[in-house]
């Protein structure tokens, strides 16, 4: 039996244009050996939609301004709503250190800034993403 | 669909209990080379199909790196306004370096989309020597999309490329050269085919969703001509014995590589040739008449 490949779903949330980090790191974790689905710039209904027709085992969420607080939560929301409860939710990019604890509260696994190194976002991944298919 | 993507232990199970629902849709496939907008291209065309009250299914195959076995999946991005549409299904597949180009499970995606009931299958994959061939056998119709200015084009075409397209879209048609292009390849099939279906020769600006509907009427022409001439039905029975001898195939590769991993016999065999001590033609020859000995 192949050694299960863990799918991660990467998405520009809302209307945020300017960080092109998010294809950067998607290429980093395509190197670290995971098949990174990139959607461009969505909102939380349309990346909830891809995730689950693509079977992601990880949303990936970057941001730059402020509609964070409210979009993040609401893809951890939906996915919930449609029974999709074991995908992980991850956010990146510019993010004020007093919001993280409310993203967390609400269901987002980590938070990384623009300077995380990509070993910890890996290893970050690898630690709590389903081990089941 | 999780589970045919990752070879889980039920998808055996879960893809026969579907044949008997499956041999409804269209499968169409498009292939060309990078960037010449397939992507974009598929997106219109799926968008047309809803439009004109149909569903339709895309499976987006991009290859696997073949040094870290991940996957950059970045045809979506093409196809954004599609996400929230509930008559269009999107699923993305890396190669994973399976031999030739198309993923293992490309079939069995192709299968349960066909039998959840999808009208149309759009199938995209890059276009390199060897994939189109598979996907020709997967695709009741196939679509090359090519840009003006073959150039580098001629060497795809060259590579059978005309055997197996059975419609051919010139895009980026706001770019210069894009009707010289059509009436080279025009005529390059004028000397090629003889007889039954002549591939149509189409333009397209798929950025701005220009020719998608004179594609999408050639698409239609295609499948009436397989209706007509039996053809149709022929591609499902090819299909179905297909899938047979794939897994077939699978299934003794597995078996075998099994045994050479745990069989004492045989691993001594392997060492012996390791070592020097037996040449590799003669243990070959040895392993497969143990093998079939000992199945049978
Ligand atoms: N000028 C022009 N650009 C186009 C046209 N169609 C697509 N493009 C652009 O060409 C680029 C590549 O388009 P894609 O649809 O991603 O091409 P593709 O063949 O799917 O590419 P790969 O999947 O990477 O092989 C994008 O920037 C598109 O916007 C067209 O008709 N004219
Ligand atoms: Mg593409």
């Amino acid at each position: 039996m192949e050694r299960k490949v863990v799918k991660v779903v990467m998405a520009k949330l809302g209307l945020d244009i300017h960080w092109r980090g998010v294809v950067a790191v998607s290429r980093l974790l395509r190197d670290a050996g995971m098949e990174v689905v990139y959607l461009g710039n969505q909102f939380p209904e349309a990346i909830v939609n891809a995730a689950i027709q693509e079977g992601a085992d990880v949303v990936g969420l970057s941001t730059l301004g402020g509609n964070h607080a409210v979009l993040g939560p609401k893809v951890v929301q939906l996915l919930r709503e449609k029974g999709m409860d074991d995908v992980m939710v991850i956010m990146g990019g510019v993010i004020p250190e007093e919001d993280i604890p409310a993203l967390k509260a609400a269901g987002i696994v980590e938070v990384f800034g623009p300077e995380t190194a990509i070993d910890e976002i890996v290893a970050c991944i690898n630690a709590n993403v389903r081990q089941v298919g | 669909m999780k589970l045919v993507e990752n070879a889980d232990p039920t998808r055996q199970q879960v893809m026969q209990a579907i044949v008997p629902w499956t041999g409804r849709a269209h499968i169409i496939g498009l292939t060309g080379p990078p960037g010449a907008g397939k992507s974009t291209l598929t997106g219109q065309l799926a968008r047309l199909l809803v439009k004109g009250g149909l569903t339709a299914g895309v499976v987006c195959i991009d290859p696997s790196s073949p040094f870290s076995g991940g996957a950059f999946l970045g045809d979506r991005v093409r196809m954004a306004n599609l996400n929230s549409e509930p008559g269009v299904f999107i699923r993305s597949l890396a190669t994973r370096g399976k031999l030739g180009g198309l993923s293992a499970s490309t079939a069995e995606v192709i299968m349960l989309m066909d039998a959840a009931g999808k009208d149309v299958i759009l199938v995209e994959t890059v276009g390199t020597g060897q994939v189109e061939h598979q996907i020709s056998h997967l695709a009741d119709t196939t679509i090359m999309v090519t840009v003006p200015g073959l150039g580098d084009g001629i060497q795809t075409m060259k590579a059978g490329i005309l055997e197996i397209a059975d419609i051919f879209v010139v895009n980026k048609a706001d770019r210069e050269g894009a009707e010289a292009t059509a009436r080279d390849l025009a005529h390059m099939l004028d000397e090629f085919i003889t007889g039954g279906w002549r591939p149509p020769v189409k333009l397209a600006v798929a950025s701005r969703n220009e020719g998608t509907g004179e594609v999408w009427e050639a698409v239609q022409q295609h499948r009436l001509h397989l209706q007509g001439t039996g053809q149709w039905e022929q591609k499902r029975r090819d299909r179905l014995v297909r899938i047979m001898i794939d897994n077939v195939q699978a299934q003794a590769l597995d078996r075998i590589n099994r045994a050479l991993e745990q069989d004492s016999l045989l691993q001594n065999l392997v060492r012996r040739v390791a070592d020097g001590n037996l040449d590799p033609y003669a243990a070959a020859t040895f392993v497969s008449g143990y093998l079939w000995q000992r199945q049978t």
